[in-house]
């Protein structure tokens, strides 16, 4: 009817056009204040992960936090060291990564080159249904499932030790096959993705110099999907470093060096096993582990961006 | 120049139920240009890709008749596809090198047949760019990217590459098609440099270089042969007419 | 050079052990997931009962159920959409229509990266700082489904967006030829073409949320009562509303807590149940993919 009443002669056509231009400025308002919320977002959650994360690394010290490694918080001189939670981070994640990135790579190769279609088509979606699974439940599978057999393991590995802490089968081993588990759809998705894009004329080009299919995959299409291969495994880690309900349980509930058969906190059970009880400086180094975490996130999402740059500029 | 290299019998090539070739018969000479003419679709590059097998990738092929290399059916149950392929070079419409370096372009196919050391794959990868001719361009940055290089450059060096793993054949699907001018000169100029050691199976559809560059030519229509000879009696004195109204210009 | 037969297939043992590794490695992957589904199904089928789903659990009455954790479930969902939707909606808008290539893209594009990147973990610290402490929501439906927001928020935007893409240029000339203002041609013109896109979003953050665990544990808090009504509509509304205010766990909270304190059986039967929730949406998924194709 609006849109009508226009069109007709002499209905004051400027007046029209100037509420038209109100409206027309509030939209523009309202998306720039959407598009701009992503930025507040970001720029309150480091400012509050700052903020509370600041005060214990004053009152503890930087160099006792970082490179101490007891971890006594409710001691009755407690101690603050966070070095092999750090460390277990690390290692756990490194572990995840050197166990789920080549199963994930080659199952990547299975789907984009090995696999008939139809049986990708069916392979494929429940990678993609993997994916969908809430950590806890592969937290509970953890704890049900694998720490009973890490336990058997552990009693038949150390059954001469004298000296060996028995874990129960909660340990770093078990924390790095579930995140290994975890990590796998993102690695395979995202690997398969940039090997499917790699164009079939290098596929054709190594096949007619000679190549076999197999010299042919490893040789030219996975270098040639090299950048994509790579954004696949640093998202692996960004998955691995940040995950904490899957693994709390599985990985035991003391801090410890991150030795395969030994109980283990991460950064992230850290926080989620202690939070529920924790008051005062303990609370606020808690704080201090998530903006560590922070940290290492913000240095992978870092590291994302110029692998995703440098993959833009190759043609 | 008499000798025989390529012997293709009775050649039939199915995409599903539609035949794509029929009856092919061709005798392609030894160190000789030969070259495949005819208007799109008529078959010619798929016959081309019989010649090193390269239509087994695509799916719903069949292909009944021989190709004999050298006396041997490449079709054979027993032959080594890989082995074929070294054997049977071949050079694609487009450019294709892959996104490493110029040098390791050139030293992919030697390496994947087993060349090691340096300075042997060195000495392959110089012989193998200077006979395509692209040596003294490049020289200077053989460890740059191969994609940083034009596209006539970029032809060429494919070119290299194929050769550097030591062909006898080498198969060429229209690889002016996508250059300029002076590139396609370039490239044809290598074509006759080329035979001297290597015979060249080239696929045009661009008369005039099949006139200027080939000894033999062969005109395809329809997935069959229907005029095959060498080149100055095929274009001067073509005896099929419909050979006449292709070359002249009348459709295509 | 002649000399050498083609009639040789060449051994390649090394890479015949390449291609076992790559069907191993498929096959591990595929077992994963048939093992991780069919498992918790065969375990906690048996827990599964009408009663399971419909109860609350209670020492008291000597139930075990989950529905509160169900209700507490879609509260956070609907909440969170309310919030996530037309923020992620308006963003992709300005970055598809409005924004020129610059700064503030980048940095917009930048935070929205970022923001899918951080772990549950510190959105769920952040959350218990900001929504909880400094807002003073507390541990609340209402804390739990505003943190989640800005989880889900680049899920949203980044699908609106790919939507907002593939709807053709020629719809947007076409409109402004006619005169239309830029507002009016995105109202009804862009936003009707790209709901399959937005719709994708939503229902992958239907996912994440149904899935989220640690965000919530510190935000939203684990009760598990249903929402006590009663008396006139107004009133039950209040009421409704009101729970919005107050703890609830999710379905994954209650699984995490019940696993914690060694009940499997309960464990196991709310993830039968999560697992048939994530089936289901990525069954929504496929067949509004497949629409979207046809289209």
């Amino acid at each position: 009817m609006k849109a009508e009443k226009s069109i007709l002669p002499g209905a004051g056509s400027l007046i029209g056009k100037k509420s038209g231009a109100a409206a027309e400025r509030a939209a523009q308002i309202v998306f720039t204040a959407c598009a701009s919320f992503a930025i507040l977002a970001v720029a309150s959650i480091t400012l509050y992960l700052v903020l509370s994360g600041t005060p214990a690394i004053f009152q503890v010290g930087l160099k006792e936090i970082l490179f101490s490694t007891v971890w006594a918080p409710t001691a009755a001189q407690p101690r603050y060291g966070i070095l092999y939670v750090i460390l277990t981070s690390v290692v756990g994640t490194g572990l995840a990564i050197l166990l789920g990135v080549p199963v994930g790579i080659l199952t990547a190769v299975f789907l984009a080159e090995v696999a008939d279609e139809r049986v990708a088509a069916v392979v494929k979606p429940a990678v993609e249904l993997l994916a969908g699974i809430p950590s806890v439940i592969y937290g509970l599978l953890g704890i049900y499932l694998l720490n009973p057999a890490m336990y058997r393991l552990e009693r038949w590995l150390f059954r001469d030790s004298a000296t060996h802490q028995f874990t129960g089968g909660a340990n770093l081993l078990s924390a790095v096959i579930v995140l290994a588990i975890m990590i796998l759809p993102t690695v395979i998705n995202i690997s398969e993705t940039a090997i499917r894009a790699v164009p079939p004329s290098i596929k054709a080009a190594s096949l007619a110099l000679g190549g076999s299919r197999i010299q042919t995959i490893f040789k030219s299409i996975l270098p040639a999907a090299k950048s994509g291969i790579v954004t696949a495994v640093v998202l692996g880690v960004g998955r691995a470093i940040g995950e904490a309900m899957a693994i709390t349980l599985v990985s035991g509930s003391s801090v410890n060096a991150p030795l395969p058969f030994r109980s283990v906190r991460f950064l992230t059970t850290a926080i989620v096993s202690e939070m529920g009880y924790s008051s005062g400086t303990h609370r606020q180094m808690l704080f201090t582990i998530g903006l560590v975490l922070f940290v290492f996130i913000m240095v992978i999402n870092l590291i994302l961006t110029r692998v995703l740059k440098k993959g833009g500029q190759t043609p | 120049m008499e000798k025989s290299k390529l012997l293709v019998k009775d050649l039939n090539l199915y995409y599903g139920a539609n035949r794509a070739l029929k009856d092919v018969e061709m005798e392609i000479r030894d160190k000789a240009v030969t070259a495949l003419i005819g208007p799109s679709g008529c078959g010619k590059s798929t016959f081309l890709k019989c010649i090193n097998r390269m239509n087994d990738l695509v799916e719903n092929v069949r292909i009944r008749g021989q190709v004999l290399l050298d006396g041997e059916n490449i079709y054979d149950r027993r032959v080594d596809t890989t082995l074929l392929r070294k054997k049977v070079g071949m050079v694609f419409q487009q450019p294709n090198p892959f996104p490493m370096s110029i040098y390791d372009n050139v030293a992919y196919g030697p390496r994947l047949h087993g060349v090691k050391a340096k300075q042997e794959l060195d000495s392959i990868v110089e012989e193998a760019l200077k006979g395509a001719a692209i040596f003294e361009e490049v020289k200077d940055r053989l460890k740059k990217p191969a994609l940083g290089l034009s596209g006539g450059q970029q032809q060429r060096l494919c070119i290299a590459r194929a050769l550097a793993v030591r062909p006898e054949v080498l198969l060429m699907d229209e690889p002016t098609s996508a250059l300029d001018p002076i590139s396609t000169s370039k490239v044809e100029e290598l074509m006759e440099a080329l035979k001297k050691s290597y015979t060249v199976v080239v696929v045009t559809h661009n008369m005039q270089q099949a006139a200027r560059v080939s000894d033999d030519t062969a005109f395809f229509l329809l997935g069959a042969v229907v005029e095959f000879g060498p080149t100055a009696a095929l274009f001067s004195r073509p005896r099929d007419k419909r050979t006449e109204d292709y070359i002249t210009g009348r459709f295509g | 050079m002649t000399g050498d037969t083609l009639y040789h297939k060449k051994k390649r043992p090394l890479e015949a052990l390449l291609l076992g590794a790559v069907y191993g490695a498929a096959s591990v992957s595929v077992l994963l997931l048939c093992g991780v589904i069919g498992y918790v199904f065969a375990k906690g089928a048996g827990t599964l009962s009408w009663s399971f789903l419909t109860t609350v659990t209670s020492a008291l009455k000597q139930t075990v159920g989950i529905a509160g954790n169900l209700v507490n479930t879609l509260y956070i969902i609907v909440l969170t959409l309310l919030a996530a939707t037309p923020i992620g909606v308006g963003a992709a808008i300005y970055l598809n229509e409005y924004a020129k290539p610059g700064r503030l893209v980048r940095l917009i594009e930048f935070t929205t990266e970022t923001l899918s990147g951080i772990p549950s973990v510190l959105f769920g610290l952040f959350g218990m700082v900001f929504f909880g402490e400094v807002l003073g929501l507390g541990y609340s439906l209402l804390s739990g489904a505003f943190t989640l927001t800005l989880m889900v928020l680049p899920l949203i935007v980044r699908n609106a967006q790919e939507a907002l893409r593939t709807v053709p240029d020629s719809y947007r000339s076409g409109a402004l030829g006619m005169g239309a203002s830029r507002w009016h041609m995105i109202r009804t013109i862009l936003l009707p073409s790209a709901i399959p896109g937005i719709l994708t979003g939503i229902i992958l953050a239907v996912g994440r949320i149904v899935g989220e665990s640690a965000a919530l544990l510190f935000t939203a808090g684990s009760a598990r009562l249903l929402p006590r009504l009663g008396g006139g509509l107004l009133e039950n509304v209040k009421k409704l509303g009101g729970k919005a205010l107050e703890s609830g766990g999710t379905l994954t909270i209650e699984l995490y807590l019940q696993m914690q304190n060694g009940k499997y059986d309960v464990a196991f039967g709310a993830g039968c149940v999560l697992i048939v929730i994530v089936l289901c949406i990525n069954l929504w998924m496929k067949l509004l993919a497949g629409r979207w194709k046809t289209r």
